[in-house]
């Protein structure tokens, strides 16, 4: 117990120091795919469901942000909460839809819908289509008090937005209804017999997950002022999943870890063009056929192992 | 000749024509799709670029070694078929036991390096193949370029070959069972695995000779294979995967649909799929000829 | 005396976590029909599956026509000579009946034709077109049993082959049981109902938590009836 309170008060250290050793906007572009990461997870692993087409929550909401913003020239509290209700909405509706099959159809409808609102968004005028949403105005926060064109203020803002939206997964995986959830993942048919509606859980779950990538999206969008394409593309859709697959799917922290992984790593190979893709396809077979349960995953069963002996 | 709600007879049959050709390709991979499912309980994501590599090797053959397109025809399948069957023994065979998410995972990186790896070598444009029968013919309301028409009917004849295949063969009466009880099978004597091995190479030469196809129609670049495999997907869930008749009806089908809303009503043309497969999972979640297992 | 066909010593089986068989052991001669009896639960089953290799993990011995069989796949096993009725009978419903019938390839010279099999079941030949899962729980034994026949296989294993019938049909599928003995099938039975089974066999192995504990020869039922009763809880 007291290792886990040593290894938080080390990571919140590093986390509050952090600005000054690396590149703040590396740190929050790596933050918001974090969260990214974890809402994801939050479907799949304490749901059981897989969406192959997450983007579509975390690329609109951007573009929402980006709209309200410089557009409609509201505040960026309002571009928030414009981009969690939006992504939000597009949940409510293709989740009804999609929770009606399970497993790979599942996913592959999601994907098919986040390949419909690409189209959708390709079209659609207040997108711009293939140029995307540019020069997004950083202003300032809670009517001029944070100046958010400071980088390493601006950290500080999206480090506390991250923590929040931590904290919500944390909160309703532990809470009475994430055990609902537990139970529906595990065995449906016994859930709905003991009376609980299993889709209405199930919906609800995939518009929570909807909303936190949508906050998510949204943050990216502040932080790096533009919304494109590609946030909403079947590559962003299969770049989130993995992230979580190589944190560690079903474990709360793994998602952080693989988020940060593969956002340094592409940092690193953005020379090498679409050689990147072809790492990530690689990454993806290694881990499936070696490493299912991801770095955290692959540690936590290492250290088990060591505690044994 | 006549207008059809103002469209002219040419605009309205070319777009058939189109609709009709698409729906060929989509019939032809959502098939090779559904007999890999029915057998391995793998979604092969995969099958976008093994597409692709049917249509490369067509254009590497036809650059390197000057093999005609009627050669390629069968050489092409037959050897992307053969890489179909390295990846099954390598590395699907290790992941049967496991969550089917985890096949959709495995086909999707290999897609992903695979068409990485093309893209790499040789870039994202594409690259023309000639046409093998040019000219055609002028039907009066539309001109019909004969490699076109070849298309439909060669897909015609390759999916109902299919169909005959499986349905009315020895070999797919084995299949059949084996989708169904492979324990049962193996225990009568057959063996599953390589039975199972063998689908796989054939779902994935299906979905490379769809390739070789469309070369001289498409130009050949490493991502011909990307957004197509994605509408591939929605016409399997519409389609619903129970029935072999279903899967070809139901690409056919959505090609015409497509080709129509290009007509009357084109900027739902990119997304009328998807729009179909949402009214098709309110009304029917299953699928239009889908049983629910 | 005839040689022995199938031996089975110290034979352990598990389903995933669950330890099912605790040492069986028992043996068959060529030509006989010999019986697993005993509760639900007691292993009958699982001792089937483990002979034909469908199981998970098993360890010990089975000997099929003096050559090992324990550690071998369930195709191999079938190509030995051995062929499996399951209790389930399997039928697929995705194949109509003469496919059902002509699916399991002959693995061996010495099996019926498709016409003797249609002979014996001529219910099945008006019914061949028919999808295979649409016929009564009768035919669909009957069509579960004729299917391999015509394999060559010398062991037959026919899993509760009774359950579930009618008394005219258990009469019918005992005559059917005879006559494959007389043309030199070997055949090891699971059965419940051992009113059924003493008609037909040779021998009866009584199991009880994965073992064997008792045998009882055909001649001996009715001294043993009292005995019989209290194993199988009747």
């Amino acid at each position: 117990m007291n290792a886990q309170r040593l290894l938080v008060a080390v990571l919140a250290a590093l986390a509050l120091a952090a600005p000054w050793f690396a590149y703040p906007v590396f740190l929050m572009t790596a933050l918001c795919f974090a969260l990214f990461a974890c809402a994801f997870n939050l479907l799949l692993g304490y749901v059981g469901l897989m969406s192959f087409g997450h983007a579509m929550f975390f690329g609109t909401a951007g573009y929402f942000f980006g709209h309200v913003v410089k557009a409609w020239d509201l505040p960026p509290e309002l571009g928030l909460l414009a981009g969690v209700g939006g992504a939000a909405l597009v949940g409510l509706v293709t989740g009804a839809l999609a929770i009606r099959r399970q497993g790979i159809y599942f996913a592959m409808i999601t994907l098919a819908f986040a390949q419909m609102v690409f189209f959708l968004c390709v079209q659609a005028p207040f997108t711009h289509g293939e140029d995307g949403l540019q020069g997004i105005p950083r202003k300032a926060l809670l009517g001029g008090l944070i100046p958010t064109k400071d980088d390493r203020v601006l950290y500080y803002v999206v480090l506390a937005i991250f923590v929040f939206g931590y904290c919500a997964i944390y909160r309703i995986i532990h809470s009475p209804f994430g055990q609902v959830l537990k139970a529906i993942r595990d065995n449906e048919q016994r859930a709905q017999s003991l009376g609980y509606e299993a889709d209405r859980y199930k919906l609800l779950a995939f518009v929570l997950s909807a909303a936190l990538a949508g906050l998510a999206g949204a943050t990216k969008a502040m932080v790096l002022q533009f919304a494109t394409l590609t946030d909403v593309s079947a590559a962003m859709s299969g770049e989130v999943v993995l992230m979580a697959l190589v944190g560690g799917l079903g474990t709360i922290v793994g998602p952080v870890v693989g988020a940060f992984i593969i956002i340094t790593m592409q940092n690193y190979l953005a020379a090498t063009g679409e050689f990147v893709l072809v790492i990530q396809g690689a990454i993806f077979v290694v881990i499936v056929l070696a490493f299912r349960k991801g770095v955290v995953g692959e540690l936590a069963e290492w250290w088990k192992r060591r505690q044994a002996r | 000749m006549f207008e059809l709600l103002g469209i002219p007879p040419q605009a309205l049959f070319g777009q058939l024509l189109l609709g009709l050709i698409n729906g060929a390709f989509y019939a032809m991979l959502s098939l090779g799709l559904a007999v890999i499912f029915g057998m391995l309980n793998v979604i092969n994501f995969t099958h976008g670029a093994q597409y692709m590599m049917g249509a490369f090797a067509a254009w590497l053959l036809l650059g390197l070694l000057d093999v005609p397109f009627w050669v390629s025809l069968v050489v092409a399948p037959v050897i992307v078929g053969l890489f179909g069957i390295v990846i099954e023994k390598l590395m699907l065979k290790r992941i049967y036991h496991l969550d089917h998410l985890y096949g959709f995972l495995l086909t999707f990186g290999l897609a992903l390096v695979i068409e990485g790896l093309f893209q790499w070598k040789w870039g994202s444009s594409g690259a023309p193949y000639p046409n093998p029968i040019p000219g055609g013919f002028n039907l009066g309301f539309m001109f019909l370029p004969t490699y076109r028409a070849f298309v439909v009917v060669a897909a015609l004849v390759i999916c109902l070959a299919t169909w005959y295949g499986i349905e009315r063969t020895k070999l797919g009466a084995y299949l059949r069972a084996a989708t169904e009880n492979p324990t049962l099978v193996r225990a009568f004597g057959i063996n599953v695995p390589r039975l199972i091995t063998l689908t796989y190479g054939l779902g994935v030469a299906l979905a490379a000779l769809a390739g070789v196809l469309a070369a001289p129609i498409q130009q050949v670049s490493a991502l011909m294979g990307v957004n197509l495999v994605l509408v591939v997907f929605a016409v399997v869930v519409i389609g619903g995967m129970g029935s072999i008749m279903g899967s070809i009806v139901t690409g056919f089908g959505l090609g015409l649909v497509e080709g129509l809303t290009k007509v009357f009503y084109p900027p739902a043309s990119n997304t009328v799929i998807f729009v179909v497969m949402a009214l098709v999972l309110l009304v029917k979640p299953a699928g239009l000829f889908g049983q629910t297992k | 005396m005839a040689e022995t066909l199938l031996k089975v010593a110290g034979l352990e089986a598990w389903y995933g976590e669950s330890h099912i068989l605790h040492g069986v052991d028992f043996e068959i001669r060529r030509g006989e029909l010999v019986t697993l009896l005993g509760r639900n639960g007691a292993g009958k089953t699982t001792t089937l599956r483990s002979i034909m290799g469908i199981l998970g993990k098993r360890t010990g011995s089975i000997t099929f026509d003096g050559r090992e069989t324990i550690g071998l796949p369930s195709d191999h096993i079938a190509r030995l000579g051995i062929a499996y009725c399951p209790e389930e009978r399997g039928i697929f419903s995705s194949l109509n009946v003469d496919e059902n019938l002509r699916l399991p390839p002959v693995v061996k010279p010495g099996g019926l034709s498709i016409e003797e099999i249609y002979k014996l079941f001529p219910n099945l030949l008006e019914r061949r077109t028919s999808q295979g899962t649409k016929l009564s729980g009768g035919e669909q034994q009957m069509l579960a049993i004729g299917r391999i026949l015509r394999t060559g296989a010398t062991l037959l294993l026919l899993d509760e082959p009774t359950e579930g019938l009618a008394p005219v049909i258990v009469q019918r599928i005992g005559e059917i049981i005879r006559q494959l003995k007389s043309r030199g099938f070997t055949i090891l039975l699971v059965e419940q109902n051992f009113h059924f089974a003493a008609t037909v066999a040779d021998r009866h192995y009584v199991m009880e938590d994965g073992r064997v504990i008792d045998t009882v020869a055909s001649g001996d039922v009715q001294q043993s009836i009292g005995k019989l009763q209290t194993y199988l809880g009747v």
